[in-house]
């Protein structure tokens, strides 16, 4: 049983279906890569997981436990659920460290000075525990992200999934942000990243998913679906990345 | 040249025949900048005859000033000092005027040796002078009626609404009264910025389940705001002591006003407190859901505060706009400042006390609306840098 099972979901937004019947398993520890062209559902997946939309057939399971449907405790679910947004969305009143330990104080119930503790062990991990009293807007993007990531994992997730995080960044700023990422696989993360950096998705995933049509097109290890793709849309969509000089 | 506007450049069709990107619509353009200026002088002879009459109407004014004061023994030598550095100042108008004659003459002497850049210089300056002297005098003149309107009719206007030894002796009766308006205020605002925001959440209950809530409250924000508050003012005030009801029937006059005020004020808070939640993009919403933080707390913690500063301004300004409804509960008998200075006025015939609580309300307001202002140029500002 893999540790987070989807199958068969479905959603759509008025009379356009994004995802149709989608099927993924993540197993634990692994890392895998959503990649493909926009519009293709990588996203509202991503969003479907965390509870931030609804789907409209099909089922989601983690560790076997259905996690769609009526009577699901979605603030529960989103505790152990991360997601970082590609446009980061910190709280512009709050500083950096108020953003962090927001939801552990007031969803975890821990003490505000366990939590701010925590929070900035974690901020001094990633270099940043001198912007812990800055508001956001006096962060660059690439520091903002970073911020996010940690006020993600202050609620300790069993899986953090990760919205093309880097898509709203300069291109300096992409590997202070991917360096995180990089870690938290090495610590053994479960992670579920849409992303559009072929390069970082051949280092770090277990395996790559081309998404296409709302469906799992062709999923495999990095170096077979980013080396000698099966089928032909694959292809089709690695040769315009190639041409635009991505991979 | 305009005749060769319609050549087409000779690269706008390329070997393969397709439309070149960069040079497809060629038009051959040339700048005009060498026509010769129009000449000031006209402008700054007008400037200077239009300054010369407002000055001579400016001392005129001021004569009639000087034989009002007269009249009424207020002569003394500094009222006369003063009134006659008015007048010498008032030439100061003429100053502008006098520099765009002689602008524009310098234009013409450059112009007569083909100098065009500098006649042009001297031209625009020479208008520009023209202008500031022509506007000044506008302003003046302006300024020169609403004195004389104080002082015609040996001091008709004056008497009725400005009568000093009145003012000066019912100053404090009315400084005392407005109190009350002040005390009504501070309530009334205190429950409105609570009752406003109450009504605002309701407003938005969520899901099908929040739906007869939403109505019930939609419902409120419709009557109440369709209600002239004098009305909503009367009804209550006179309404509730009659109904015999327990608590309602023994409040105060001045409790009955704050709940009619803040009624009416209520749906209107209401509305500003909506329109701060509903600006905070629901990416904010999905950020603190994500979390694990629940409708409530998502409101609580990320939501609402982000909304209420983006609507300190429009707060403020409701702020005032209740301050002066405190002048309507005199409908219900209320001694209120207004209520007080029209007892004194019928009691001398004379209008004066009003306008001193007309000058009350417009002290403690013009701070405020200055505030509104100054914030409101900062948010801009902020928002241009690309704050948050």
């Amino acid at each position: 049983m893999a540790f987070l099972e989807i199958s068969g979901v479905k959603k759509h937004f008025g009379p356009h279906p994004v995802l149709a019947g989608l099927n993924l398993n993540v197993d634990e520890h692994q890392v895998v890569c959503l990649i493909g062209p926009s519009g293709c559902g990588k996203s509202t997946l991503l969003r479907c997981i965390n509870g931030l939309e609804e789907i409209d057939g099909g089922e989601i399971r983690v560790h076997g436990d259905r996690i769609t449907g009526p009577g699901v405790n979605v603030d529960a679910l989103r505790r152990d659920i991360g997601i970082v947004f590609q446009s980061f969305n910190l709280f512009p009143h709050m500083t950096i460290l108020e953003n962090v330990v927001l939801a552990p104080v007031r969803v975890l119930g821990q003490s505000r000075l366990e939590a701010q503790d925590r929070a900035m062990a974690l901020l001094k991990r990633i270099g940043l525990e001198h912007k812990a009293k800055e508001y956001p807007d006096r962060l660059s993007g690439g520091q903002q992200q970073r911020a996010a990531i940690i006020r993600a994992l202050s609620m300790d997730p069993q899986v953090l999934l990760l919205d093309e995080i880097t898509s709203a960044l300069d291109p300096e700023l992409v590997s202070e942000v991917l360096n995180i990422v990089r870690d938290l696989a090495a610590d053994g993360m479960t992670m579920l990243l849409a992303t559009h950096e072929m390069g970082f998705a051949r280092e770090v995933a277990s395996k790559i998913c081309f998404l296409c049509d709302g469906v799992v097109h062709e999923e495999g290890p990095p170096q077979e679906i980013l080396g000698d793709p099966k089928k032909e849309r694959t292809r089709g969509f690695l040769r315009r990345i190639i041409e635009a000089k991505r991979l | 040249m305009t005749t060769s506007g319609d050549k087409t450049h000779p690269s706008a069709i390329g070997a393969s025949g397709d439309v070149a990107l960069h040079g497809a619509v060629a038009l051959t353009r040339t700048f005009h900048a060498g026509t010769p200026p129009r000449n000031p002088l006209p402008l700054g002879l007008v400037a200077l005859l239009v300054t010369g009459l407002v000055v001579v109407a400016s001392w005129a004014t001021l004569y009639e000033v000087g034989m009002a004061l007269e009249a009424v023994q207020a002569a003394t030598p500094l009222a006369e000092a003063v009134l006659a550095a008015l007048g010498l100042s008032a030439v100061a108008l003429m100053v502008p005027a006098a520099r765009a004659v002689r602008l524009a003459r310098a234009a013409i002497t450059a112009q007569a040796v083909n100098d065009l850049i500098q006649a042009r210089v001297k031209g625009a300056e020479s208008r520009n002078s023209s202008l500031v002297a022509m506007g000044f005098a506008g302003a003046l003149v302006v300024v020169l009626l609403t004195v004389l309107l104080f002082v015609v009719n040996n001091l008709a206007v004056s008497r009725v609404f400005f009568y000093i030894p009145l003012i000066s002796s019912s100053f404090w009766l009315m400084v005392k009264a407005f109190w009350i308006n002040i005390y009504i205020f501070m309530v009334a605002e205190i429950l409105v910025l609570i009752w406003g925001l109450v009504i605002a959440i309701a407003r938005m209950a969520p899901g099908s389940a929040g739906r007869p809530v939403r109505m019930l409250a939609t419902f409120y924000v419709d009557i109440f705001r369709s209600l002239p508050g004098i009305i909503t003012i009367y009804l209550i005030g006179f309404g509730l002591p009659l109904t015999h009801l327990p608590v309602l029937k023994d409040l105060s006059q001045e409790s009955l006003a704050i709940i009619a005020l803040t009624l009416t004020n209520g749906a209107y808070t209401a509305e500003i407190y909506r329109a701060g939640i509903e600006s905070i993009h629901w990416s904010q919403t999905a950020a603190a859901r994500s979390l694990g933080l629940s409708y409530m707390q998502t409101l609580r913690y990320v939501v609402v505060p982000q909304g209420v500063r983006n609507i300190i301004p429009p707060m403020l300004n409701s702020f005032i706009s209740l301050q002066k409804d405190t002048a309507l509960v005199n409908v219900i008998g209320t001694i209120d400042a207004f209520n007080q200075s029209i007892i004194v006025a019928s009691n001398n015939f004379n209008l004066s006390p009003v306008t001193t609580v007309a000058l009350l309300f417009i002290a403690i307001t013009i701070p405020q609306t200055r505030l509104v202002d100054r914030m409101i140029a900062r948010d801009r500002r902020r928002m241009r840098i690309g704050g948050s």
